[in-house]
């Protein structure tokens, strides 16, 4: 490529760069302004915002409450969607590409559709406005993300292993807990993380099935763009930035654990 | 399977002893055979339980969906004794008196407030102001019936002797209709039995739709120039630069939907940094307007889908070896035609995934069009939460909904074709 070209390019994704991350570090100054206005220049400093967040009411009830929902909707989808990764990897299924198109549905349809479609159903067995509901909701959208890593990381894994440990005489079950689990954590572990991202962040579907007493910390936010803005939202989106590039970080290690596991195995 | 592959191997020789190794090698099919089949119902009942999970929590539910898209039980409900004397009825003229007896009767006989409210909301979407002609109707009835309901209801109001309001009931007996999915493109149900054109001042939806769609396309356009440099830097130049770039297309990706719509509100306004910025430049006297209107909507849209655009072009690139274009350049083509010829097809799959990925996402998104976009940038999945939410017309939402889904699932077919679904998804 011309040099000139390359120059051009590499200017171009400075730009790039700005334009992706520069909104995020744009907001956090202003979520320590002793003003309630959202505009710089900065009046003066002030941890009232802060405060605020860490009050009970609303902010940290809807932080325990998405962290709730999250567990439990990690937990549900990691385990099905690990499992059914396990059974899709073993080859010779009968229609395979039917249930491979049933289990990933979840990611194709829009949101709001399955949000309104959950809102008909659920309301007809009691599951709106409830815990479970959002947890069944919120692991059923996001086991596609589980089963999609852990079939990735399923590829590299060399089935004679667990032939080895059966022909030493190793149930199946011990089979999986001493040799398929610990080679395939990588994949899991990052799986769930993708899972507990989704239910975190998720908004749709917890307004329409959520009730006054799950108010999640999205649909918390939500409400308060829409109705009235003001710095405690910076403050809150500031501490989400923060856990973002822990859980970043988090998911970065779990790639890189999963290339060393890799390279160890195909030695 | 180990096992069963060894114990085949075992007992092959002593059943086959007879016919020696003829009868081996069959006892070895067998025993494969047993084996596949194991296997098979092994994959089965670890698939189970999230096929099982799915199905109740997902497909039901949209199942749900579709049919109240359909569904048609208000008037049917409301007026069974009605409907039983319209069933002669040939719609022209004046029904007769047995129908306004059957009416009142109706009207009676319902013991429940809501069915006949019910009722009413649904007939005035057919009609507008059939649900205040019926409350009135229902008030007087159950107040004081008369003998002789066609004297009373036509007393009540002179609209009852408009055929067209019996129709619309005698119509809507049918258990199914497809009144929702037709007005979701703005269409009605003709009065002869075909469809015509929906008023022009109710055409709505399928200029949304042509909203949606465009809106979507020219997301999917801007991602895909901007994310083509980006990710060919990603993957050409490497070192630190590399990696920094990856870092930046990530962390918006990890960063919360909400955290990232909050800050383009906060930069974007009259009082934002953009605008200090344009005006600190003396590009603008004025502050432009950039927020809550389809400008916002296009930076923030293009903003929280491009990840989705340079994620797959990375991938697809980084399978490129680049010795074809080195190749290309020593055969004396120049980098136009290098890249117009050789890299650019290569890159192909990457961005039709990208491009599908991006359009399907944007056309069916809620939260950004709503908080950033303005009154009249509203796209379909907008309407589908109204009408579930605000006015409670669960058809109408439904019907939308599946508009919605087809468009979508019909992209996926196309591209599917061409690409396959398990590359887009990146299971294959």
């Amino acid at each position: 490529m011309p040099v000139a070209l390359r120059r051009a390019q590499i200017a171009f994704c400075c730009l790039a760069m700005i334009f992706l991350i520069g909104p995020t570090i744009v907001i956090i100054p202003i979520s320590f302004s002793s003003a309630n206005f959202l505009s710089y220049p900065l009046p003066g400093f002030s941890l009232q915002w802060y405060e605020k967040i860490l009050q009970p009411q609303p902010w940290m009830s809807a932080l325990l409450n998405s962290l709730l929902i999250g567990v439990g909707a990690t937990l549900v989808s990691t385990v099905l969607g690990t499992l059914a990764a396990l059974g899709m990897s073993r080859g010779r299924l009968p229609a395979r590409s039917m249930i491979l198109a049933v289990v990933i549905s979840p990611m194709i349809v829009p949101v709001v559709i399955s949000g309104v479609g959950m809102y008909f159903f659920f309301a007809k067995l009691g599951l709106v406005a409830s815990f479970l509901g959002l947890v069944l909701a919120h692991a059923v959208l996001a086991v596609p993300f589980v089963l999609i890593t852990v079939t990735a990381t399923l590829k590299n894994f060399d089935i004679n292993l667990v032939r080895a440990a059966a022909s030493l005489g190793a149930s199946p079950f011990h089979a999986f807990r001493t040799v398929t689990l610990p080679l395939i954590a990588p994949g899991v572990i990052s799986g769930a993380l993708f899972a507990f991202v989704f239910s975190f962040d998720e908004v749709v579907v917890a307004l329409f099935i959520s009730g006054p007493g799950q108010r999640t910390l999205p649909r918390q936010m939500f409400d308060g763009l829409r109705d009235n803005i003001d710095p405690s939202i910076l403050a809150m989106s500031t501490l989400l930035v923060i856990i973002s590039i822990v859980l970043m970080g988090g998911g970065a290690l779990a790639q890189k654990r999963a290339a060393t596991n890799r390279s160890t195995a195909n030695v | 399977m180990a096992r069963a592959m060894t114990s085949a191997v075992f007992t092959g020789p002593r059943i086959g002893a007879v016919d020696g190794q003829q009868g081996r090698v069959s006892a070895l099919a067998t025993g494969f055979r047993a084996d596949r089949r194991r296997q098979t119902i092994g994959s089965l009942f670890l698939i189970g339980p999230l096929v099982a999970f799915i199905v109740f929590a997902f497909v039901l539910p949209l199942g749900t969906m579709l049919f109240h898209a359909i569904n048609n039980p208000e008037v049917r409900n409301a007026f069974p004794m009605t409907l039983a004397s319209l069933e002669d009825w040939d719609g022209t003229g004046t029904p007769p008196d047995a129908a306004f007896d059957a009416l009142a009767a109706d009207i009676r006989a319902s013991a429940d407030p809501k069915t006949m409210a019910e009722a009413g909301r649904r007939l005035n979407y057919e009609i507008t102001g059939f649900r205040s002609l019926l409350a009135k109707t229902v008030r007087t009835v159950r107040a004081a019936p008369e003998k002789s309901a066609r004297i009373q209801l036509l007393a009540i109001d002179g609209n009852w002797d408009n055929p067209a309001y019996w129709r619309v009931i005698q119509r809507n007996g049918a258990p199914l209709t497809a009144f929702y999915l037709l007005s979701a493109v703005d269409l009605r149900p003709g009065e002869n039995g075909g469809v015509q054109m929906a008023p022009r001042e109710e055409r709505l939806f399928l200029s949304t739709l042509m909203r949606t769609l465009t809106i979507s396309a020219l997301v999917t356009v801007i991602c895909l120039f901007v994310a083509y440099p980006i990710a060919n830097a990603i993957v050409a130049i490497g070192g630190r630069f590399s990696a920094i770039m990856l870092a930046c297309v990530l962390l918006p990706f990890w960063t919360s939907l909400l955290v990232r719509t909050s800050a383009w509100i906060v930069i974007l306004q009259k009082e934002g940094v953009v605008n200090r910025l344009l005006q600190a430049l003396n590009i603008t006297n004025a502050p432009l307007e950039l927020v809550f209107n389809r400008t916002g909507l296009y930076i923030a849209m293009v903003h929280i889908l491009l990840p989705f655009m340079v994620l797959p072009l990375v991938s697809v690139m980084k399978g490129i070896s680049p010795s074809y274009v080195k190749a290309s350049a020593s055969l004396g083509a120049g980098p136009v035609t290098t890249f117009l010829r050789v890299y650019l097809p290569l890159t192909l799959p990457g961005v039709g995934a990208g491009c599908l990925l991006t359009f399907i996402i944007s056309a069916g998104y809620y939260v950004t069009p709503t908080l950033v976009g303005g009154a009249s940038d509203q796209m379909l999945s907008y309407f589908v939460a109204f009408y579930a939410n605000t006015t409670i017309n669960w058809g109408m939402s439904a019907a939308l909904g599946v508009l919605l889904l087809t468009c979508i699932l019909a992209l996926y077919g196309i591209v599917g074709r061409i690409v396959g679904i398990g590359r887009i998804v990146g299971m294959e």
